[in-house]
Formats: C-alpha cells, sequence, structure tokens
C-alpha cells in the first residue's frame, strides 16, 4: 500500500532523515547515507575557507539532485540570526526547505521556542517550507503550525544525548490531536530501538545524527537506523495490541486431553 | 587601478582586482553553485553577482554547506 511522506506537495522516499554532522570524513559520512537509504540530508551554513581554496567541499560528495538538502540555523541563538542563515542557505541551496532552530540554551541546546515562533511566522511569510525544532509540547507545536510551519520537529531528548523518546506520551499527543502537518522527532535517537518507538508512535519521520554518526559503526548504524524506522512504521500502521495485566493464552482450550 | 580594502569572512582583504561579486568570487577561485554571498548583510542573488558592486570597506561573507545535524 502507498504510504509517502509529503511535506508542502513534496515527495519523501524515505522517513528516515540523516544528518551530515561528526563524520570522520566525507567518505564516511557518503557511506553511511548511502547504508541509511534516506533522501533528506541536514547541514549547516559555515563560512567558506577563504585561503585553502583546495579543501573539499560536502556537495561534492552529497549529490543534492540525489538527496533534498535541508538546511539547519544550527548555532543561531537569536531570531535575526536564523533568519540571516535561512536566508544565505536558500540562496546557497536549492530549494525553500529549512530546519528552523533557534537555541535557548548552551547546555542543553533546548530551542527558545518565543524566538522559534516569531521566526518560523516571518520565515513561512518569505516563502520558506519551515520546519521548526521544537520542545515536545504540544501547545507550542500548535502554535507553530499556525505561524506557518510545514512540519513540526520535537525533540525526542536533548540534541547528541542518545537517550531517546523521553516523553513518548506527548509526542503521542503533538500527533494525535495538536497538530494537522507532519512531526518528525528531532534528536536524542540513540540507537534502532528508539527509533522504532518514535515511529511506533505514529511520527511520520525521524531525523537522526549522532546516533549514526557517533557509533562505533556508523555505516552498520545507519542500516540498522534504516530496518527500524521501516520496522517502526509498518508496527504503527499495523496497529499494535492493547497491553494487559494478566495473560490470555494464544493455545485453544477446547481439545486437550 | 583603485584596489579596495575589503572584510572577507572576518578577514580584512586588500589588493584584490574584483569590482563586482562576481569578479571576487572569481578572484578567491570559488566555485558559485555552491556558495551564498552577503554584501553589508544583504543576501546578494546568484543572477547579480555580475553586477553587483563592491565599495571600499564592504563587508563580505561568503558561506557554504557543511557537516550538520
Amino acid at each position: 500500500m502507498e504510504d509517502k511522506l509529503v511535506i508542502k506537495g513534496i515527495e519523501f522516499r524515505s522517513r528516515l532523515w540523516v544528518g551530515t554532522g561528526k563524520y570522520k570524513d566525507f567518505e564516511e559520512t557518503k557511506k553511511a547515507i548511502e547504508a541509511s537509504c534516506a533522501d533528506v540530508v541536514t547541514v549547516s551554513v559555515r563560512r567558506v575557507n577563504i585561503t585553502d581554496r583546495k579543501s573539499e567541499n560536502l556537495l561534492d560528495y552529497i549529490d543534492p539532485k540525489k538527496y533534498k538538502i535541508l538546511p539547519n540555523t544550527a548555532g543561531c541563538y537569536t531570531v535575526e540570526d536564523a533568519l540571516r542563515y535561512s536566508r544565505l542557505a536558500r540562496e546557497a541551496g536549492i530549494s525553500d526547505l529549512v530546519k528552523l532552530e533557534v537555541i535557548g540554551d548552551e547546555r542543553t541546546l533546548f530551542p527558545d521556542t518565543i524566538g522559534l515562533l516569531k521566526a518560523t511566522e516571518i520565515l513561512a511569510k518569505e516563502g520558506f517550507i519551515v520546519l521548526p525544532y521544537t520542545n515536545d509540547d504540544p501547545i507550542m507545536a500548535r502554535r507553530l503550525e499556525d505561524a506557518g510551519a510545514a512540519a513540526v520537529m520535537p525533540l525526542g531528548a536533548p540534541i547528541g544525548s542518545g537517550l531517546g523518546i523521553r516523553n513518548p506520551y506527548n509526542i503521542r499527543i503533538i500527533i494525535e490531536t495538536a497538530v494537522k502537518v507532519p512531526v518528525v522527532v528531532d534528536a536524542g535517537v540513540g540507537t534502532a530501538s528508539d527509533a522504532a518507538i518514535a515511529m511506533e508512535l505514529g511520527c511520520d519521520a525521524v531525523l537522526i545524527n549522532t546516533g549514526i554518526a557517533g557509533a562505533k559503526d556508523p555505516v552498520a548504524m545507519a542500516s540498522a537506523m534504516k530496518h527500524a524506522v521501516i520496522a517502526g512504521r509498518l508496527a504503527y500502521r499495523a496497529g499494535r495490541i492493547g497491553k494487559k495485566l494478566y495473560a490470555t493464552a494464544s493455545s485453544p482450550i477446547e481439545g486437550m486431553l | 587601478m583603485f584596489f579596495m580594502r575589503l572584510k572577507i569572512n572576518g578577514e580584512t582583504v586588500e589588493n584584490l582586482q574584483a569590482a563586482t561579486v562576481g569578479e571576487l568570487l572569481d578572484a578567491l577561485r570559488i566555485e558559485r553553485g555552491k556558495v551564498a554571498v552577503e554584501v553589508n548583510m544583504s543576501v546578494i542573488k546568484k543572477q547579480d553577482y555580475a553586477h553587483f558592486l563592491l565599495s571600499d570597506g564592504d563587508t563580505v561573507e561568503i558561506v557554504n554547506f557543511v557537516g550538520g545535524g
């Protein structure tokens, strides 16, 4: 059965999205992305090295014709900076997609949701397809949707923490009642079961960077995440059984000796 | 020939023979397809590179995509 993720008319062939940070080199980045079968890859916007022009470019390894490049505004702590990076990203890239981050605190990297809401509103009006990285607050998710977000990206746990989905109940509320736009869990996924849990909750996709790049074998973990996301999605669609405290026999009583 | 002083990516650069953004990228041997350019906090569109004139003292930022999550 057709089960494609579509955001603002853009079709996604994979529900696993991956980041490109923290890899050993571009070769490893490329191999891990290939193993993940993701079609969305996130990138950051930074200064070109103007003195050493021989340094390689990430896009030499990740073909923008093959992958959807999703620039982030990581490292931005103010609305103004987030807008500036978004506008530069749009000019450097080929699409209006932006993974909007307005960070509120260095230690936790939790989003400054007040700034995030302001920036979402402005960028959506400028024609950006805004995917805000937010907390797991259903009300904030709804406010972001109202402000024009094309999807919401609640965190599972702090960025790079690998703590998994710390508040599955709120994530479920965001999916079931808070918003109509797609929900992509961003941050916190540490291993395959975390990704599967996110998908079993009904998330539309999962974005993983450190969980793959930081693994002992990133290419193998990329493959594990791919399978976990597929399995989690299938399980969600299949409809899991209810949880009960006591046993119900799987084998018939009838016909016993 | 008049040589300008520009601030490019935080560094003061002199003696560059470039009147426009396009010529600046050529002088720095930067491929246009993969970057974005900002002059004095305003993003310059790719189609404007050839005729956007630089002035002495301009602050230029040239960015590209790097690995990130």
